[in-house]
């Protein structure tokens, strides 16, 4: 598909979005969803404020630990239940049954161990996060044919250049699908996790907004987050494609 | 050693060589499972050697033993009059049954591989890769991936980066098994080919009888697990030759010969509960 019908086709659908917008905005009524362009003035008139801008610095330094976190514990642990068939055996159930457990359940634990600042909400993001990526690296470990090692060996490789230049390329294209729903989960956990004991960030400001039924205000952090999102998943998803050259 | 009563230049030995796969706790096998030998076997330089045998009877397990890929459980491997053993010796190359082409790297790239790692320079490398390429006929697919190639494509690119090294052995590992019979007897004439340009011995591992028959100069008939030689067939074909001998007299009478031999072979390797009524019938 060629660049200016990707483009067409995404414009298509943001404007398809704000036609739905426009008609949840006519059934719903104005308290419970403002319409587009008021919401889009109002955006447009708050997003340089100093308020926004430090909610909006708060929660981006979250996602950013949580996210070195995330990706650091769960490549590692990926990496050793991967290659270590034991470890995995014994790993694998543990990390599913934990994937499919609602983690806001153990919020509170999170938050009686790292406190209700940004380490709880750190913390928690990274919980989230850890475990798609753990399990994806795992399976892209585990998927690496094995004809490649003694391909490798048979081109007298040494074992470094076998995990270089064969192994780490083999499992990258899958290792960054884990990557990329580990940055789509870890942002949802930041954002729960202000949500819920925070009186800063972005998800923060949404739990505020509702309080003060202040509909505007609410699609304008949602509308900054959906952007930011797409943006970011749109991004991960071009090198994932490069990477599996298909 | 003593002199040999025949005067050959062996370029690869095999003496007394078994392989005994120790039995793994809670994956069924209780007892070691003998999967190879013994086995003796010269390698004479420039010759097309060829394994057959039923499925399963270790053809794969003596190649990877040769090429240094396992270790033996007993008895000694020498290529060039050196020991082989637990790594793979500069100078042999291996093609493998299964597609080992990096699906990361383009045609290109894959047969300049193990170039690179070698530090050869790059005008040197790239006349050996278009060299190589062009001997292939992959020539216009050098800038492809291999996800955009048929698998005899991809097998042709597997090839090339093992020719591309200049191995003096080169092994074969049933590296048609995957593809339709006609591109068979292509690819048999392009590894008759290489085989005559390269000057390499070349050792073949295939099920195929025709295929042996085709191309070797002597053929290796190897029994049901643990995999011996039962005989060995010299077929005297010239070293001009293509796949059009598959309609030479010659060529019936050494595939019968071959699957006389292996036929009760083939049948014990079915499971043998059932060898006494198939041979009864």
């Amino acid at each position: 598909m060629s660049t200016a019908r990707r483009t067409a086709d995404t414009l298509l659908l943001l404007a398809g979005l704000v036609v739905f917008w426009e008609i949840l905005h006519r059934a719903a009524g104005e308290t419970a969803m403002p319409a587009p362009l008021p919401t889009f003035a109002y955006l447009l008139h708050n997003l340089t404020t100093p308020r926004f801008i430090a909610n909006l610095t708060t929660t981006g330094l979250e996602l950013g630990y949580a996210l070195l976190l995330a990706y650091g514990i769960g490549l590692a642990i990926g990496v050793w239940l991967g290659a270590h068939r034991l470890s995995g055996a014994v790993g694998e159930p543990i990390l599913v049954s934990l994937y499919s457990l609602p983690k806001i359940t153990l919020y509170p634990v999170v938050l009686l161990i790292f406190g209700l600042g940004i380490s709880g909400k750190v913390a928690f993001g990274a919980l989230h996060g850890v475990l798609p990526v753990a399990l994806l690296t795992m399976g892209a470990i585990r998927a690496i044919p094995p004809v490649y090692l003694r391909a490798a060996r048979a081109l007298q490789l040494s074992p470094w250049q076998t995990i270089t230049i064969v192994l780490l390329p083999a499992a990258l294209p899958e290792v960054f699908t884990g990557l990329r729903i580990g940055f789509t989960v870890t942002l949802l956990g930041v954002l729960l996790g202000e949500m819920f004991a925070s009186k800063e960030g972005l998800g923060a400001m949404i739990i505020d907004a509702l309080q003060l039924v202040q509909g505007e205000e609410m699609m304008t952090v949602a509308i900054v987050l959906f952007a930011f999102a797409a943006l970011a998943n749109g991004l991960l998803f071009f090198v994932e494609h490069r990477l599996r050259r298909v | 050693m003593n002199a040999a009563p025949v005067q050959r230049d062996v370029h690869a030995e095999l003496k007394g060589v078994t392989r005994i796969y120790s039995a793994v706790p809670g994956a069924g096998a209780k007892l070691p499972v003998p999967a190879l030998g013994p086995i003796d076997l010269d390698l004479v330089r420039g010759e097309f050697f060829a394994v057959v045998g039923p499925s399963g009877c270790g053809k794969s397990t003596f190649l990877e033993v040769l090429a240094g890929l396992q270790k033996p459980s007993a008895g000694s491997v020498s290529f060039e009059g050196k020991p082989v053993s637990g790594q793979v010796p500069e100078g042999i190359g291996v093609v493998f049954q299964e597609d080992a082409s990096f699906p990361w790297l383009t045609v290109w790239d894959n047969v300049a591989f193990g170039l690179r790692r070698n530090g050869v320079a790059a005008p040197e490398m790239r006349r050996r890769v278009e060299d190589a390429l062009a001997f292939m006929g992959l020539k216009d697919f050098a800038r492809a991936f291999p996800s955009q190639l048929s698998g005899g494509m991809r097998q042709r690119v597997c090839i090339a980066r093992t020719l591309v090294l200049q191995p003096r052995l080169i092994l074969l590992d049933e590296p048609f098994g995957a593809l339709d019979a006609q591109t068979r007897l292509l690819m048999g004439d392009e590894v008759l080919r290489l085989w005559r340009r390269t000057g390499a011995t070349v050792l073949l591992i295939t099920h195929a009888l025709d295929e042996a028959a085709m191309l070797a100069d002597r053929i290796g008939a190897m029994s049901a697990r643990p995999g011996r030689f039962i005989e060995v067939i010299a077929t005297g074909w010239p070293r001009e030759r293509d796949s059009t001998i598959v309609g030479a007299a010659a060529f019936g009478e050494i595939t019968g010969r071959l699957w006389e031999r292996l036929r009760g072979e083939s049948l014990k390797a079915l499971g043998h509960s059932d060898v006494a009524a198939l041979a009864a019938e």
